[in-house]
Parts: C-alpha cells; sequence; structure tokens
C-alpha cells in the first residue's frame, strides 16, 4: 500500500531515515481511504508552520513513511472524515497553529481551553485571545429516559493526573463515556523551538515522567539521525538497559494498582515493595531513581560501573525469585479475577483500527511493539519475544504486563554479560548550514512514542513534535467502559494507565 | 494467598528500622514528623495531593509514600479523596493556566487551618517549563504557600523531610495567630 501511493513521489533530502514526501490533496485522500480500509495504521498527526504531517505504517511490510500536505491560506484537509482516530490529533494542531482543518467532523477546540493569552500558539503570527470569555464546552448528548450525569474531575480523588470525565449513566451503567483532557498543557512544543539540543533534552524528559528514559531515548534516537552521527556502542546498550528497567518499574506499578482498585490491597503492597527495589537498584546504578536526564543526544550521561550492573543484577535475581509467587496469587485469587475477568474488552477490530499502543493494542491481538516491529540499536542484535493477549479485557492487560516484565528481566540478565566496553558519549557532529530533520519510534511502556525533530541553523530546534502513545489509547477507554458499571471505571482506567502530561504536552 | 501471608508474617518487615540518627533515614524523619503532628493535629495529617500541571514524575514519588518502605500512614499521615477533608494540600506542577481555576476551587474548598506545600522544582518555580504561554508557574502565584520541597522530583525522603519541617514551623505560627 505505501508503494503504491509513494513509489512515484520522490523523497525530500532533508528528511533522514525514514522517507518524507510532499503530496496533494488527491494522495492525501487516498491516504484517509487505505486507513479506513485498515491496511495502514496511523502512527501520528501533527502541525508545522504551513503544512500537516503523518506518520503511516503499514503492518503488512512493517515499512514506515511521513507523509505532508500544505496547507494553503491556513487550510488543510482532514483525515478524521475517513478516520475517526485522527480526530483529537487534527483538533489539537487546530487549536496549536490555527489551521483549518477542512472537513473535520469534530470543530470544537482541544488542548485550548480559552485560558491562554494566545491563540494559535504555534503559528508563524499568533493571536491574542479575544477579552470574551470563551463559550463553555459542549459535551456530546446522550438522550434517553432516566440517563443522569456524572461529572468527574479534573481534580481525582487518588494521587494522579488531571483531566475530565463525562459519564451518561443509565442507573449504574454507563451509556456514555466522554474524556476531556488538555488541563496539564504547559505548551512544551512552543518551548523547545530555538533551543540548544542539549536544552530540549531536558524538556523532551519532561513530557511525562514516568517515560522520562523512554523520552529521552526517542528524542536522542531523532536527533542523532537527523544529525548523521551514532552515539558509541555502549551508550546503546546502556539507553536500553534503562528503558527495560524503567518498564520494569513502571508495570509492577500498574499491576499493584490495578489490583488495588479491585481492593486487593495485598498485591498492591507486595508490588510497591518490588517497584520501589527497582527503582533504587536504577538510583545506585545511574544516580537517579527515574533515571531523568541520563539519555542525552550524543549517548549517555551516567556510566554503568561494575557495582552497578551487581546492583541490577542482584534485582533481577530478586524479580525472578519473587514475582512468580506474586502472579500466582493474581492468578489463583477468584474475587480478583471476578474483577478483571471480563471487564473493559477492547474489540480487536477498534485496536487495530486505533493502532493502539502497548499493552492496550498486545491485551486486544494487535501484535505491534516497536521494539520487535521498528527495530532500534541494540534490539536489532537482541530481540525480544513479543507478549500478546487475545481477550481485551483488564486481565488481559495486566497478563501483558506480567509477560513483559519476565521478559524484560531475561532481556535484562543476558545483556548485562554482553555489554561492550568503551565511551558512552561522543560530541554531535558540528551544526550544518540547512535544516536536518528526522523520526525516531521507540516503545516506552505504555507503548510507542513517535519524535519528529528538525534542527536548523546554530543547532537550535526549529520544531519538534513528540507524540505520546495516550493519543491512541484514550479514545479507547471510552469505548472499552461502555456498558460497564461504574464502579468498575477505576479499574479499567488504571489498566489503561494513560499519560495526561504526555497527551497534553 | 496463605503461605505468601505467613512468610510475611515471619519475615522481617521491609519498612525500615529508625536510625539513631536523626534527619537520615526516611524513618527518622517520620518519627519525628509524628510528634510534629501531633502537638498540632493530634496524631492526624490529611493530605489532599492536587497535580496542577505536573509532569507526573512528582506523583511517582508522593506515591511511593504510602509503599511499605515509607509506610507514611503509621505516622498518622494519610492521603485523602476530598479537600474536605484536607488539612493540606500538596500541589505538584507548574501550574498551568488550563488548570489554575480548578486549583484555586480546591483550595477554597479546603476547610482552614489549611497549609500548602509546593513539591518539585516545577511547584518551587516554573522549573523547565519557564516562560511558556501556557503556564502560570508557581504554585505561590495561585494560592498562598507555606513549604517548598525542591527536586526534580524530589525523593520520597526529601518529601518526609519537608513536611516535617513545615509542621514544626506551623506549630510557631498557629500560637503566634490571635484565636
Ligand atoms: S519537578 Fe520535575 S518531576 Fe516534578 S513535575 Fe516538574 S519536571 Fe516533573
Amino acid at each position: 500500500m505505501l508503494r503504491a501511493l509513494f513509489a512515484e513521489l520522490s523523497p525530500l533530502a532533508t528528511h533522514r531515515g525514514w522517507p518524507r514526501v510532499a503530496v496533494d490533496a488527491d494522495t492525501w485522500r487516498a491516504i484517509g481511504e487505505a486507513l479506513r480500509e485498515g491496511k495502514l495504521d496511523l502512527l501520528a498527526e501533527w502541525g508545522d508552520a504551513g503544512a500537516v504531517h503523518c506518520a503511516l505504517y503499514e503492518p503488512a511490510t512493517r515499512g514506515v513513511q511521513i507523509a505532508t500536505i500544505a496547507a494553503h491560506e491556513g487550510r488543510a484537509p482532514s483525515l478524521a472524515v475517513f478516520h475517526a482516530p485522527a480526530s483529537r490529533l487534527e483538533r489539537a494542531l487546530a487549536d496549536l497553529y490555527g489551521i483549518e482543518v477542512v472537513g473535520l467532523p469534530d470543530q470544537r477546540a482541544w488542548l485550548d481551553h480559552g485560558r491562554w493569552p494566545v491563540r494559535a500558539p504555534l503559528a508563524a503570527q499568533p493571536r491574542p485571545a479575544s477579552a470574551s470569555a470563551s463559550p463553555a464546552y459542549r459535551f456530546l448528548e446522550a438522550q434517553g429516559p432516566g440517563l443522569h450525569q456524572v461529572p468527574v474531575g479534573p481534580v481525582h480523588a487518588g494521587i494522579i493526573e488531571p483531566g475530565h470525565f463525562r459519564f451518561t449513566a443509565s442507573g449504574e451503567t454507563v451509556v456514555r463515556l466522554e474524556e476531556r483532557l488538555g488541563y496539564t498543557h504547559k505548551g512544551i512544543e512552543k518551548s523547545i523551538v530555538g533551543r540548544s539540543v542539549n536544552d530540549a533534552a531536558r524538556l523532551a524528559a519532561r513530557v511525562s515522567g514516568d517515560s522520562t528514559v523512554a523520552y529521552s531515548f526517542a528524542f536522542a534516537r531523532a536527533i542523532e539521525a537527523a544529525l548523521d552521527s551514532s552515539p558509541p556502542p555502549r551508550a546503546l546498550w546502556l539507553r536500553a538497559v534503562m528503558a527495560e528497567l524503567e518498564r520494569i518499574a513502571n508495570h509492577l506499578g500498574d499491576i499493584g494498582a490495578i489490583c488495588n482498585d479491585a481492593s486487593f490491597a495485598m498485591l498492591h503492597a507486595e508490588c510497591g515493595i518490588l517497584r520501589e527495589r527497582t527503582l533504587r537498584a536504577c538510583a545506585r546504578a545511574f544516580g537517579h531513581r527515574l533515571m531523568m536526564d541520563r539519555i542525552v543526544p550524543g549517548g549517555v550521561t551516567t556510566d554503568l560501573t561494575a557495582d552497578g550492573e551487581k546492583e541490577i543484577g542482584a534485582l533481577c535475581t530478586r524479580l525472578t525469585r519473587e514475582f512468580p509467587e506474586l502472579i500466582e496469587l493474581y492468578d489463583n485469587t477468584a474475587s480478583l479475577q471476578d474483577r478483571t475477568v471480563g471487564t473493559g474488552i477492547v474489540s480487536t477490530r477498534l485496536a487495530a483500527a486505533f493502532a493502539a499502543p502497548g499493552y492496550v493494542g498486545r491485551a486486544s491481538s494487535r501484535l505491534f511493539d516497536a521494539r520487535v516491529h521498528l527495530p532500534y540499536p541494540p534490539y536489532d542484535v537482541a530481540p525480544l519475544e513479543i507478549a500478546v493477549r487475545h481477550e481485551g479485557d483488564v486481565d488481559a492487560r495486566v497478563w501483558v504486563r506480567i509477560l513483559e516484565v519476565q521478559r524484560s528481566v531475561l532481556w535484562l540478565q543476558s545483556a548485562l554479560g554482553a555489554l561492550p566496553g568503551g565511551p558512552v558519549r561522543l560530541a554531535l557532529p558540528a551544526a550544518t548550514a540547512e535544516s536536518t530533520e528526522s523520526t525516531a519510534v521507540v516503545e516506552g511502556f505504555r507503548g510507542d512514542i513517535l519524535t519528529y525533530v528538525r534542527i536548523g541553523a546554530g543547532q537550535l530546534i526549529e520544531r519538534c513534535h513528540l507524540r505520546d502513545p495516550s493519543w491512541l489509547s484514550w479514545p479507547l477507554l471510552e469505548a472499552a467502559i461502555e456498558g460497564n458499571i461504574l464502579a468498575d471505571f477505576p479499574l479499567c482506567n488504571k489498566s489503561f494507565n494513560c499519560s495526561y502530561s504526555g497527551h497534553d504536552l | 494467598m496463605r503461605r505468601r501471608l505467613f512468610k510475611n508474617l515471619v519475615n522481617a518487615p521491609c519498612t525500615e528500622p529508625v536510625a539513631s540518627a536523626a534527619h537520615q533515614t526516611p524513618d527518622a524523619l517520620g518519627e519525628a514528623l509524628r510528634g510534629a503532628v501531633a502537638r498540632r493535629l493530634g496524631r492526624s495529617l490529611q493530605i489532599r495531593e492536587v497535580d496542577a500541571g505536573s509532569c507526573n514524575g512528582c506523583e511517582l514519588e508522593i506515591h511511593a509514600l504510602s509503599n511499605a518502605f515509607y509506610d507514611i500512614e503509621r505516622f498518622g499521615v494519610r492521603f485523602v479523596a476530598s479537600p474536605r477533608h484536607a488539612d493540606l494540600l500538596l500541589v505538584t506542577g507548574p501550574v498551568t493556566l488550563n488548570m489554575r481555576e480548578a486549583l484555586e476551587r480546591t483550595y477554597a474548598a479546603t476547610p482552614a487551618p489549611k497549609w500548602v506545600v509546593a513539591v518539585g522544582d516545577c511547584g518551587a518555580g516554573c522549573g523547565v517549563f519557564e516562560g511558556s504561554y501556557a503556564c502560570v508557574g508557581a504554585v505561590a502565584q495561585v494560592v498562598p504557600v507555606d513549604l517548598v520541597i525542591r527536586g526534580c522530583p524530589p525523593t520520597p525522603a526529601q518529601l518526609l523531610q519537608g513536611l516535617l519541617w513545615l509542621l514544626s514551623q506551623g506549630d510557631h505560627a498557629a500560637r503566634k495567630r490571635p484565636r
């Protein structure tokens, strides 16, 4: 499909790595139709000065293609008319760039809550926001006898990020959930423009704190590809060691938190202990519990000492010993299984259509893991086995996490013995005269993170787009909860564990 | 399950023992915290956490306060679901413009006497997000702040230490406050 669509077009020379082509309205429309027919996956869609880009993935060939359409007079045609998953992406780019997306069925603002001093903040000429109060957000309606609404948030009951959920329920049963996000929008994509590579890396590391390693990894890869440089081999391996540690820590936290939302506090406590041990091992090995700012363009900032290696080895041994007991406990507790099995089902069809990321996709038969399907070093030479389930319920999402923890531990154990020596950081090549760009995908614990960067003169960032996996999984949560009881929402929500900050950016 | 429970019964707890050197380990901090809480609130401090725009890194470490290693609840400190039950707001983030009103309303919903602790470099100043069109900035620009706990993110041990400091100061301030 990618060939049929793009074979005739020549890729732009400035874009390194996967090809990027400029397309016309007809090809854009053909892309929309291919997405609708499920021949391609939409990885991302984002705005730029006078243009809209989309990143496409073809499962059959594992090819990636970036296509760009110019926004003539501030207008660009919509992909969401053909392919609903593009809807929020297009609403966001309309908010940020002021581009009118022609044909976009849902024209409501998404990230812009009418509270910023400017409109279209990323446009070449942002407009001052009008002084008049912005109209209230129109939630979608659900009509019928006996329906009632339950508004939740933005401040939630637990220690979690802010967002608003509007439930319409019939008695206990959820008829419709509508999410409203954007509360943690920090304007990162604007702040990052004009920064040096190192300053930008600090911002990229703070898009979503739980995935700080994965974001730094993706950002570094995009920068290095754009500058045609490659970090020393040891750095590549250390990056993956950190990425797997981050995955283990987050999955352990999630498994415990899901059980806690089913009122099974014991597993929450046990997983919490293992998570804390993991974070402490990270702190001792890399000097920071979350390993923030350890991966930078050019390599990593902290080398792993022999002691650090021992710490991680000991952690792996402990996990291998203690985790199976917890799995057994999860699997053999009927009251817990009663809550998780059959709850919050995401159909295989929807998971495929939304290119559902990470454990959400893999729990619903979607065979995609960037480490396997778009392999990057060191996973290209040290592959992992992908974890897939087919039931699509909360239980399946727990199981994908369980399997991934185990496989990451195994991977770490074999990697530790095989780490190459040498330096861990190299200077980036000097700035080029014209701007260069690249796109990278890295598998975070939550799913694939896509990063697009363009660097201009003086090695300053001209444009950087960071697409969190949650963009693709948030809408599926709305579908998963439908027909479930309201009381199961926390459980479903935790099993998704979408990022607010990563999404709102 | 019984096997696991039994094991936990006979194994040593992973909650760390109180070290004699004060203010060194989380436990020494926590023990001192209990004294301060006891004087002011009678061994009960209820905390409402508010994410006003953080990257979620601070939340992860605040969460860790409840795990078996730090076990903040044994000192009478609890996280509650509603600001109406809270004595203290623990606020993270650079406050975003989109969260400003929610933070103001949460503060208004918290009964007096109340404290506010701003957590993280972002809550303290604006962190790396300084200068953005979408951020108000420090928590103190929106609600009165009694204490700032810096770090990106602060470790659970630093969070405990910070709360302790506030409560001893709070005690002092309360005596001066007219009834
Ligand atoms: S202080 Fe650091 S960890 Fe906390 S919200 Fe800010 S960037 Fe995230």
